[in-house]
């Protein structure tokens, strides 16, 4: 009982960070149904810039709440702002073109940071602790500081977000442009600086979760990025792509798989296995989870 | 920065080497000798690349120093694999087409010299790996030759040093399944350490560049081992060894010579110090040869010298010795300079790399940084093994362990 408790804990604290990411895939798709391969990167990229962050404010040496708090924000806001800055460059010049040609510039673009990142910082890094770490034993199961602020950034971040998309005029705006860009275009609604406005809100989730991962691994390096947006891409696949609940639902499921397959099943097939079970799960539900069915028009 | 020198001197040695062949080579005075050097300068293993080349470097510079061979000053051509087996073989495959190098130096990962030695092998160039310890890497062909001993040995050592040394009678091993070394060295620790009266009471698997180690840790640590055998790379490891500490595990971890890297503490912090593994050398070893080489070292590069370092220094001057020897023939020097495209060379150039790999087979009693090297029927030396334990600074001498 005790072992699967912590293989719990651990499943979700892996499931929340490929749900941050997710989040990012999954609402670019949901306003111009591109994938956008470069959202892995940003993650990176944000690791990086928080590291530089952490050295130059000092928090790296003296590790503290608020310090922890200011490096967080500002890599975010570094993550938003190379979000906006892809979109703007890379995507927005093709944006009437066919999606093909919007998906290989998002795989060029996603290569292109890979190797500027192998380029600036080398290999591998590793990475200070941003808070100060401590260990309870609950009941014999380990519960480590990192995992409670992994829940809680997560939590909170999910609470903004749902916020924003419910209950503001920016998130009625991009439900309008996810529904039908022209439509909403003809409705007065800038869709072009709501479609930024997304690239900048999935990039800073992915920020928060660069700074998570990189907080509690205490590495970073410049192909962090595949494996996570690998899997967190397929956890926004899983969840219904588009869809924000089915983001979040998607990464805890497939943290949770992954875990549970390692630890109780086989660790050596643990990929074939985790996604295995979520071929199944699309073969019974081929929109994912949470994703609605759209009849394709011919 | 690194990179960019990389790319010079392989732009730089691509110029010269179209030059040459215009030249149309032949009766011309050899003006050099040159080296082919793949290795991991960047990508996720960049330090055993670094450390290898830093090694070869010096190597090569003091052979320079005393004249090259006969005369003729050694250059070698770096490609960089970015720690990826698909490129060690384009790498090597660049090396062959465009350098024409006389041997081949590199390289360390088991997985990537096992990608690139079969090309080494069909052109008839002699590859010595200074650090590939599996042992299929000789298996390849006869031209094909490593520095270091082999996993069955080092598993072996490990499991002594366990159950004799730590009286470890219960372990737990967790191995990177897509790493050809790992996956040998868990296998062989295995037997000897079952053979002995130990009990392995799991085996748990992960993949390169994984980050979350702990749905394996913590099924392990229910099991209560008394020991964690990591046969992986210094990245893993160091995570590795975090995440059992955090989950609550005290008993000790020990691995292999894939632990051995400066960047091991950094990444494991107090989670890996007082740990052990086996290496092929220590800094701790008293012989005069030895200190003067990580003297040297750390002149040079400001830092002491891992046991890559030293595995490629042994590399490059067994090779130059050989080169030597070969040498001694004037004829057979200008087939070893000789780097021209046209055909009508190519049977003194083969030749010339026929003797050179002849003579690397004939290493004998070589004494190496790393001990005295003696090339068996399979190319393998027969080498002894150290245990060290790692220290906030760097590596302790624990003991050596005689093949």
């Amino acid at each position: 009982m005790t072992l699967l408790l912590q293989q719990l804990l651990n499943g979700f604290s892996l499931g929340a960070i490929y749900a941050l990411i997710a989040l990012g895939y999954t609402m670019v798709y949901g306003t111009l149904q591109l994938i956008n391969f470069a959202h892995g990167e940003v993650y990176m990229m944000g690791a990086f810039a928080a590291l530089y962050l952490a050295k130059v404010s000092g928090v790296a040496d003296n590790p503290t709440i608020p310090g922890a708090i200011v490096v967080m924000l500002g890599a975010m806001a570094f993550c938003a702002v190379l979000g906006m800055t892809i979109e703007r460059v890379a995507y927005r010049p093709l944006r009437n073109s066919s999606r093909l040609n919007m998906l290989i510039t998002a795989i060029g673009v996603s290569l292109l940071l890979q190797n500027l990142g192998l380029l600036m910082f080398g290999a591998l890094q590793d990475f200070p602790s941003l808070l100060p770490e401590a260990r309870w034993t609950v009941s014999g199961v380990m519960v480590r500081s990192n995992d409670l602020v992994i829940f809680g950034v997560t939590a909170t971040l999910m609470v903004v977000l749902t916020w924003i998309v419910e209950r503001t005029q920016l998130g009625r705006a991009m439900r309008a442009v996810s529904h039908s860009r022209d439509a909403a275009a003809l409705m007065g609604i800038p869709a072009d600086r709501i479609v930024v406005a997304t690239f900048a809100i999935g990039s800073v989730l992915a920020g928060a979760a660069a700074v998570l991962v990189a907080m509690d691994k205490h590495t970073i390096r410049p192909d962090m990025g595949m494996t996570f947006g690998l899997k967190a891409f397929v956890a926004a696949v899983l969840g219904g792509i588009g869809s924000v609940p089915g983001a979040v639902a998607g990464g805890l499921l497939l943290g949770l798989a992954e875990t549970l397959v390692s630890g109780y099943v086989s660790s050596t097939f643990r990929d074939a296995i985790a996604f295995l079970l979520l071929i199944l799960i699309l073969l019974y539900k081929p929109s994912g989870l949470f994703g609605k069915h759209v009849p394709e028009k011919v | 920065m690194r990179l960019a020198t990389h790319f010079l001197a392989a732009f730089l040695a691509a110029c010269s080497g179209g030059l040459a062949a215009c030249g149309g080579g032949g009766a011309d005075e050899p003006k050099e000798i040159v080296v082919g050097e793949y290795g991991s300068l960047t990508g996720t293993a960049a330090t055993f690349g670094i450390s290898t080349d830093n090694g070869i470097k010096m190597a090569t510079e003091e052979q320079n120093a005393k004249g090259g061979i006969a005369g003729v000053p050694i250059r070698v051509v770096v490609e960089d694999d970015q720690s990826k087996a698909e490129e060690a073989a384009t790498a090597v495959n660049k090396l062959l087409s465009r350098d024409r190098p006389v041997a081949i130096l590199g390289e360390v990962s088991s997985s990537r010299t096992l990608a690139a030695a079969p090309l080494a092998q069909a052109a008839g160039v002699p590859m010595i790996s200074p650090s590939s310890t599996s042992p299929k890497v000789t298996q390849v062909g006869d031209y094909i030759f490593r520095t270091c001993f082999i996993d069955p040995f080092q598993g072996t050592a490990i499991a002594k040093f366990a159950y004799t040394s730590k009286g470890v009678r219960k372990v737990a091993i967790l191995k990177d399944v897509k790493n050809d070394y790992s996956v040998g060295l868990a296998q062989f620790f295995s037997e000897t350490f079952t053979q002995m009266g130990g009990t392995v009471i799991g085996e748990e698997a992960y993949s390169e560049a994984d980050v979350d180690f702990k749905a394996q840790l913590t099924s392990m640590i229910a099991l209560q081992p008394e020991a964690l055998f990591v046969p992986g790379y210094y990245t893993e490891v160091g995570l590795i060894a975090r995440q059992a500490r955090e989950l609550g595990f005290t008993g000790l971890l020990l691995g292999g010579d894939g632990w051995d890297s400066s960047k091991l503490v950094e990444i494991g912090g107090e989670a890996i110090i007082g740990n052990y593994f086996t290496n092929h050398y220590s800094v701790d070893d008293p012989n005069p040869e030895v200190q003067a080489f990580i003297a040297k070292y750390q002149a040079k590069y400001g830092e002491k010298p891992d046991g890559l370092a030293a595995l490629g220094y042994d590399s490059a001057r067994i090779l130059y010795q050989s080169m030597e020897a070969v040498a001694a023939d004037p004829a057979m020097l200008a087939g070893l300079a000789d780097r021209s495209s046209v055909p009508a060379t190519k049977g003194a150039r083969d030749a010339a790399r026929k003797a050179l790999r002849d003579q690397i087979a004939k290493t004998s009693g070589f004494k190496g940084v790393t001990g005295t090297i003696t090339m068996d029927a399979d190319r393998n030396p027969t080498k002894p093994a150290v245990v060290v334990e790692v220290t906030a600074d760097g590596t302790r001498f624990v003991e050596a362990i005689a093949p």
